[in-house]
């Protein structure tokens, strides 16, 4: 832990699908970040990290919108992202888009290096063991493939998760199988990604437990839309809610308020 | 061979509905991957392999010249002969003239990816010789006609019921009472009928897993040593190679041969493998009299000095497919040519250009799986990403993505217009959907809804809330 006299000033990154359909991982980030000592501030300059456009081979839109963020996330000890994806997108493929232009590139490398996704952030270099919250159940964890394979997140969520009382982790036989979200992929290849997810979410009934988690909204739309399409009663949830002890906010995602 | 990759999307729904192919894919998913990890588990310096691999693959492809130029020097000295092939009409008329030459009836083949490619059957078939494949799948397929669906497991999309009816079909001698219960008995009927073909055959025709440069050897791995009667048996031995198979010394091949079987099929080595250097000598006592490397390009040298130059580094071991969840949900043929998967999402657009084959980089979810099994480290995602760009740029993307991209893209730009058409959307999403928490349809959403349901937002976004309380924080 830092210093208290020296909190580590923290951008948040938002991400365009937690500001616009899950406000709650937001504010959830916030608290799990001042908890474990940061000092956290929202640039408010920022819309979405350009993965729609990077992968759908728009790379000068992508270009234009990293930077964007260049400018407003550069005065920062660290960039926290509640995503692996996104989180992945700005740590690892920004300086390639500034291969013609060696000045922007180089502030999109010290970018890089300061950019974590949440829960690998909060547990490699805050060094948090422990979180706060509490949840009554059995819950199984999806491991999000830019998260998993980018970024190595693997054994954090587990090991926070773990810290969370009242939380029994049952694991799935493929917990590492991707989900059939894949951004647009979702909607240029329906028929694919509905199969995709319907495997996913038998692996997920199958463990038993009575909640999904994981770390990118992406998936957990994909996942919990199927989930509730079939009808099954598994509470799905962003697993920063779930650390931060802020199940009590909202209701899972794809459920109600009556 | 003719493309379907343009019908991409056709034959996907095809191969969903396919009961027999889904049974065949559920059946396979599991081995392959288990398999590796096992081989992989056991090799504590794998991970430095797949290093050295890329690295020797790179280096050749930086010098690809040399290496091709002592390579077939070797071989002439050897007593092969060498045949230079830019194009598949080249390579298949060179094949045709050698077996010609030999006034061949009979060809037997072993299993070969890039005869595939260059349509080798149907070429000799045209010309009154009759190619029998004597790879167990490979035979099997060319009993029903059917191309491919995997690189290493041709067969992969079959049932052992399939297997039965197309003996019963064809070889019209079996009598009625014969079994078909075990894999067994479908090898033995098998090596029956080939024994006589590889007897009967003139040429015989092999791929190459490697070239190697400094003795002038071909090298060829198989699990049922169907490819050693191919190229020992007859008089003539042709071997199909591309121009990328090259690697520059012995001990090269060996580091390649540690990291083939285990990608592949999760062995430690293939059954059989075999190097052949030249025809028979005087002194042997078997062997070929005729040893010919007909050597191809077919579009390979294009890719070098472009972003798609890793691909080449391809040792087609398979394992990108055998990992891969898109593979496993539509099948081989789907993907509509010679390569499936996602080494066939990079190369097919190479080779046939992306014009007919763009569904096929687009159709990943960038999850990444194969990149991290390949035993050369190809970045398989971000090739695909390079050809989705390609498709941007050449504007081959459908015009509706470009416009949703462009309107996205025009807001995303202008966070004060993003905050507010974001803020009304959530809200009115929220409100429609906050009873139930999720849509069952949506306008323009179908490619959504048809298969899961939408969950709706919260209502209120995360910037409106934050500036909210900061707000009432401050008064």
């Amino acid at each position: 832990m830092p210093e208290a006299s020296r909190r580590p000033r923290v951008a948040l990154f938002v991400t365009c699908l937690v500001d616009l359909h899950r406000p709650t991982v937001g504010f959830a980030a916030i608290r799990l970040l001042e908890q474990a000592g940061c000092q956290v501030e929202v640039p408010r300059a920022q819309t979405c990290c350009g993965q729609p456009a990077y992968n759908s081979g728009d790379r000068a839109t992508a270009r234009d919108l990293a930077a964007g963020i260049l400018d407003a996330f550069s005065g920062y000890d660290y960039v926290v992202v509640p995503s692996g994806s996104c989180g992945g997108m700005i740590s690892h493929h920004f300086a390639g888009l500034f291969d013609n232009d060696p000045q922007q590139r180089r502030r999109a490398e010290t970018l890089q290096a300061k950019t974590f996704e949440l829960v690998a952030f909060l547990a490699d270099v805050m060094k948090v063991t422990s979180v706060p919250g509490l949840y009554q159940g059995t819950a199984t964890y999806h491991d999000s493939c830019s998260g998993l394979r980018e970024l190595g997140l693997k054994s954090q969520p587990r090991a926070l998760l773990a810290s969370v009382s009242g939380l029994t982790l049952k694991e799935m036989a493929e917990p590492e199988t991707c989900c059939g979200f894949g951004g647009t992929f979702c909607v240029k290849y329906p028929d694919i990604s509905t199969r995709m997810v319907s495997d996913k979410t038998k692996d997920i009934a199958s463990t038993g437990a009575d909640t999904l988690l994981a770390g990118d909204m992406g998936c957990l739309l994909n996942m919990a839309g199927r989930l509730k399409r079939e009808g099954s009663p598994i509470r799905v949830r962003h697993i920063a809610e779930v650390l931060a002890g802020m199940t009590n906010d909202v209701p899972p995602i794809g459920e109600g308020r009556g | 061979m003719l493309a379907t990759s343009p019908a991409f999307k056709q034959n996907v729904k095809g191969a969903l509905a396919d009961a027999g192919l889904q049974k065949a894919l559920a059946f396979t998913r599991p081995n392959f991957a288990g398999k590796r990890s096992a081989a992989v588990a056991g090799l504590p310096e794998f991970e430095q392999l797949r290093d050295v691999g890329r690295d020797i693959k790179n280096h050749v492809l930086a010098n690809l010249d040399f290496y091709l130029e002592t390579w077939a020097g070797n071989v002439e000295r050897a007593g092969g002969r060498v045949h230079w092939c830019s194009t598949a009409d080249d390579a298949r008329a060179a094949v045709l003239a050698i077996c010609q030459k030999a006034g061949a009836r009979t060809v037997t083949k072993g299993k070969s990816m890039i005869s595939e490619e260059l349509g080798i059957n149907d070429h000799l078939e045209q010309h009154g010789i009759r190619p029998v494949e004597t790879d167990l799948g490979e035979y099997i397929l060319q009993l029903r006609k059917e191309p491919p669906s995997h690189i290493i497991a041709p067969a992969f999309h079959l049932n052992r019921e399939d297997w039965e009816e197309s003996f019963r079909a064809s070889h019209t001698d079996l009598p009625e009472e014969r079994v078909f219960g075990e894999r067994r008995d479908i090898l033995t009927e098998a090596r029956k009928k080939l024994r006589e073909e590889f007897l009967a055959a003139d040429v015989g025709i092999t791929g190459a897993n490697f070239l190697i440069a400094e003795t002038g050897s071909s090298v060829i791995v198989t699990n049922e040593g169907n490819g050693d009667l191919t190229q020992t048996l007859p008089k003539v031995h042709i071997v199909l190679a591309s121009i990328e198979k090259v690697v520059p010394t012995l001990e090269d091949a060996c580091t390649f041969l540690r990291l083939l079987a285990r990608s592949a099929t999760g062995q430690d080595m293939s059954v059989y493998t075999t190097f052949s250097t030249g025809a028979r000598r005087p002194a042997d006592l078997d062997g070929p009299e005729e040893y010919h490397v007909v050597v191809v390009d077919n579009g390979r040298s294009a890719m070098i000095g472009t972003e798609f130059q890793e691909m080449l580094r391809c040792i087609r071991c398979a394992a990108c497919m055998n990992h891969c969840p898109v593979y496993f949900t539509v099948g081989g043929h789907s993907y509509g040519w010679v390569y499936p998967g996602p080494m066939g999402s990079v190369l097919t657009p190479s080779l046939i250009g992306v014009d007919k084959a763009g569904h096929l980089p687009n159709a990943s979810t960038f999850c990444g799986k194969c990149e991290s099994v390949c035993p050369v480290k190809i970045p398989l995602p971000k090739l695909m990403r390079h050809w989705r760009e390609r498709e941007f740029e050449r504007h081959l993307t459908p015009q509706t993505m470009r416009t949703n991209l462009s309107i996205w893209a025009w807001f995303a730009k202008r966070p004060g217009l993003y905050r507010m058409a974001t803020r009304a959307a959530a809200w009115v999403l929220g409100r429609m959907g906050r009873k139930k928490g999720r849509f069952h349809t949506l306008p323009f959403a179908g490619g959504w809804t048809d298969g899961r349901d939408l969950p709706a937002p919260e209502g209120e976004t995360f910037f409106a809330r934050y500036a909210r309380q900061q707000r009432d924080n401050a008064s």
